[in-house]
């Protein structure tokens, strides 16, 4: 069925909007999007960053009010004024970066702002008693008494679900909800969503995620610049199609063809523990030209592995030895001096100095080039990072402020900082987390292009296709013990996941 | 896309007149509008007072602010790499006790040199001592820096059982009280050449420009290969030192030292640095906006001085003044 949405208002007592549109001075952000959802069923809503995803949810959950357009819910008018007033109508969101207060206990957490009160004093008994009904029907066995703070992120996840459940929502957003789970994680929450919606709840799902989104939406909506370009009546829409609506162009080739490496051995790790065990006994090496893809589930330990080989953290046991010649991990001056260097997980926290220009970030590490007997002029600074921003490609000048750029050329920035030196062996942690797709293909070739150019890469991914579709070879872990490396001809889906839950 | 050559095909005539314009404005980064104010008050004091803009007066402002601002470059260092340095005040107490102490015929009588050394040794050693409890310790720079204001304090009182030592060598004191080429008393000049030669390193060395890195996000910075540790122990006790120094030229100044003296300074010279436009959540801030900071400070009280305002109005309106400053600052970054 494809009727406009706007002729079809009395068929259901869902959610329709039509025509919203929201500018922030002379850019429009939102134009004219319409679409429904139904009771008890799952939409996706998919599209790059700044597609418009983000303000159409906000909308619907007031934080945000439109410029034109109107919302119909449950048969009535709808335009709520604030957050408060969406959960009174039954609308609540659970944003990617949870909204809990980690001191308080679970409980609290649920109720945070209607306590139930007995005598003017916290009922606590009835508090704990209603969360702990609440956790159970998610099928969470967690005390209701337990501080948030001590939860795993998918624990702390069921506690906004459970909390939005308890104000009666029956439109609940999610916001990237699984960005930060590992699959079985995922496969839980798959099944709670099935099991509200059964109960008759509707949900609007945001992911970048496009195979998850064939298996728990009912319906997609596409995305893009602030359009809806594309309503798919089924999920099982081929990825590629919606990639390809998402960017507006057929994407015919997301990863470049690979070099073939060289003979020399760049990298060896033999028998690397961690004092906290989060990887034992890892042993593998990596040849100039090659590029080593590491996959696992999350907290498997693959972050932990590379964060240790770059002395970010240290290491109880084994050795690295590049080209042959043993390093010594005190830190991470030690690994960049043997010619180790990381790009971290985290873009924002670990990667680059939000409040500073993008030459500055670029000099950050460099000052042994840059700063000759340790003065740092500005000009040879300047030089220093426009060669650095030609070399890949980055959209900015060097005295630009590097929070105005977007994550891929943030991403762009991190490796130039280090290309120049150059490194040996090139490790990139989750190298494309929250970068859009769009601009993804370009980061593969620039990894593709470190290879070539005779380092040793090392990727760590939790997006399978994205290890699979980089690397000569794949090394699995599961739970910090390494259960096999694969060759690119034998590494497929199957066969890394059958090792990764191993 | 190429990532071998084509990298240096640079365009000239904008770069070069693009990296001048960052190079003044990397001097004023941020300090635009502590800046104005400044000017403004000079204007506004120049004209309701006669005796405001003299020569002698100007000098005497540059007088009074010595010790707040050899104690503020430091400050500046701490506020830079994301801390604080509580201690500074008593620090500078403890320094001054212990130059007295080694110094004066009544105690240990080793005479004017050793007594300076000592003492900024120990203040040097305080600040070390509150840089370890933050690296190693762990501790919050607050934390560490309120236990060493209670320590070097007690310390301070102990030297003496809590009595002052009064008189110093006549060229010891002179060296705050003549004025060497008709202006230029020592004390002075040694301020204004410590704010020259840590605003030239904050801005030109490497490790300077690392203080920025690990003030903005001290974790890229450690991942970046910078020793964020050492330095922040290197920062503590160069705060130690120059607080300690503060301590000496403010017993040239006195002429004595005391166990109770620099008691609340410490909020002054942050009160300084934070109204020069640096940021308490580091990486942000400027010696040049901590001269500024400083001397909105030094003139504030001149002024109202020379307009015969109480004392007591003159804290309500410094503590007016600060809130203006960072309240201005912070609108002023959000309309960006």
């Amino acid at each position: 069925m494809s009727l406009d949405p706007s002729h079809t208002q009395t068929s259901h007592l869902g959610l329709f909007v039509s025509g919203l549109c929201k500018s922030y001075g002379p850019v429009q952000v939102l134009a004219d999007a319409s679409f429904e959802v139904r009771p008890g069923e799952v939409v996706a809503l998919l599209g790059e960053n700044g597609a418009g995803k983000s303000t159409v949810s906000n909308i619907i959950a007031g934080s945000t009010k439109p410029d034109a357009g109107s919302i119909t819910w449950r048969g009535k008018p709808y335009s709520p004024a604030s957050p408060a007033a969406a959960i009174d109508a039954g609308v609540g969101m659970i944003h990617q970066e949870l909204k809990l207060l980690p001191d308080l206990s679970v409980a609290e957490n649920v109720y945070v702002g209607r306590l139930p009160m007995r005598g003017g004093r916290i009922d606590r008994a009835a508090m704990n008693a209603r969360a702990s009904a609440q956790l159970k029907r998610l099928g969470l066995d967690v005390s209701p008494e337990r501080k948030v703070r001590t939860l795993r992120i998918a624990a702390q996840q069921q506690v906004e679900i459970a909390k939005a459940l308890t104000l009666n929502a029956e439109l609940l957003i999610f916001d990237e909800p699984t960005a930060a789970l590992g699959s079985e994680e995922t496969e839980l929450l798959f099944k709670q969503i099935r099991k509200l919606k059964a109960e008759g709840m509707s949900f609007i799902y945001i992911s970048h995620r496009l195979d998850e989104v064939a298996e728990i939406a009912d319906r997609v909506v596409v995305m893009r610049d602030g359009r809806i370009v594309a309503r798919h009546e089924r999920a099982d829409v081929p990825v590629r199609a919606i990639v390809e609506q998402m960017v507006g162009r057929s994407v015919e080739r997301m990863f470049p063809p690979l070099s073939e490496p060289g003979s020399e051995t760049l990298l060896e790790v033999e028998n690397l523990s961690s004092p906290e065990r989060s990887f034992q006994n890892v042993s593998f090496s990596v040849r100039t030209g090659e590029i080593l893809g590491i996959a696992g589930l999350i907290g498997a330990g693959r972050t932990e592995l590379v964060r240790a080989i770059a002395g970010a953290d240290p290491i109880s046991s084994g050795s690295v030895r590049v080209a042959g010649k043993p390093v010594h991990l005190t830190g991470p001056a030690a690994a960049i001096k043997a010619g180790v260097v990381l790009v971290p997980e985290d873009r924002k926290a670990q990667g680059v100095v939000l409040d500073q220009t993008i030459g500055e970030n670029l000099a950050i590490g460099n000052f042994d080039h840059v700063a000759p007997n340790g003065w740092v002029f500005p000009k040879a600074v300047q030089k220093f990072a426009e060669a650095g921003i030609g070399r890949l490609g980055v959209k900015g000048r060097p005295n630009q402020a590097i929070s105005k750029l977007s994550g891929g050329n943030q991403q762009k920035v991190i490796i130039a900082k280090w290309i120049s030196r150059p490194p040996k062996v090139f490790i990139l942690d989750e190298p494309t987390r929250g970068i859009d797709v769009g601009a993804r293909a370009a980061i593969y070739d620039v990894i593709a292009e470190l290879a070539r150019s005779g380092m040793a890469v090392v990727v760590v991914s939790s997006d399978l296709e994205e290890v699979l579709g980089l690397s000569h070879r794949v090394l699995v872990l599961s739970r910090g013990r390494q259960r096999g490396i694969l060759d690119r001809s034998e590494a497929s889906n199957v066969a890394v996941m059958e090792l990764a839950t191993s | 896309m190429a990532l071998s050559n084509g990298a240096s095909e640079l365009k000239a005539g904008p770069n070069a007149q693009a990296a001048a314009g960052a190079k003044l404005s990397a001097l004023f980064a941020g300090t635009m509008g502590p800046l104005i104010g400044l000017v403004l008050l000079c204007l506004a004091l120049s004209l309701t007072t006669d005796t405001f803009l003299t020569v002698r007066n100007i000098l005497n402002v540059l007088d009074q602010v010595t010790v707040l601002g050899i104690m503020a470059i430091g400050m500046t260092l701490v506020i830079l790499i994301g801390g604080i340095d509580l201690s500074v005040g008593s620090v500078l107490a403890l320094a001054a006790m212990v130059m007295g102490f080694v110094a004066h015929p009544d105690h240990l009588n080793l005479g004017m040199p050793a007594g300076i050394v000592t003492a900024l040794v120990v203040a040097g050693l305080c600040g070390l001592v509150s840089g370890l409890l933050v690296t190693v310790t762990k501790l919050p720079p607050f934390i560490a820096t309120l236990a060493m204001m209670s320590v070097a304090r007690g310390l301070a009182n102990m030297i003496t059982d809590g009595s002052q030592i009064i008189g110093f060598p006549d060229w010891f004191t002179s060296l705050s009280i003549i004025r060497h080429f008709g202006f230029l008393s020592v004390t002075v000049g040694l301020m204004i050449v410590l704010a020259i030669i840590f605003a030239i390193f904050l801005n030109y060395r490497a490790t300077g420009r690392s203080l920025y890195a690990i003030g903005g996000s001290a974790e890229v910075a450690r991942l970046s290969g910078i020793p964020v540790k050492s330095l922040t122990n290197w920062v503590y006790a160069i705060c130690g030192v120059l607080a300690g120094l503060a301590g000496i030229v403010l017993a040239a100044r006195l002429d004595s030292v005391q166990p109770s003296s620099g008691f609340g300074y410490e909020l002054d010279t942050i009160a300084a640095v934070v109204i020069g436009g640096a940021s308490l959540s580091g990486g942000v801030g400027s010696i040049g906006g901590t001269a500024i900071g400083v001397l909105i400070i030094g003139v504030l009280r001149n002024g109202l001085n020379l307009l015969g305002v109480s004392p007591f109005i003159q804290q309500v309106v410094i503590g007016v003044v600060i809130a203006l400053a960072v309240a201005t600052d912070t609108w002023r970054r959000r309309a960006q």
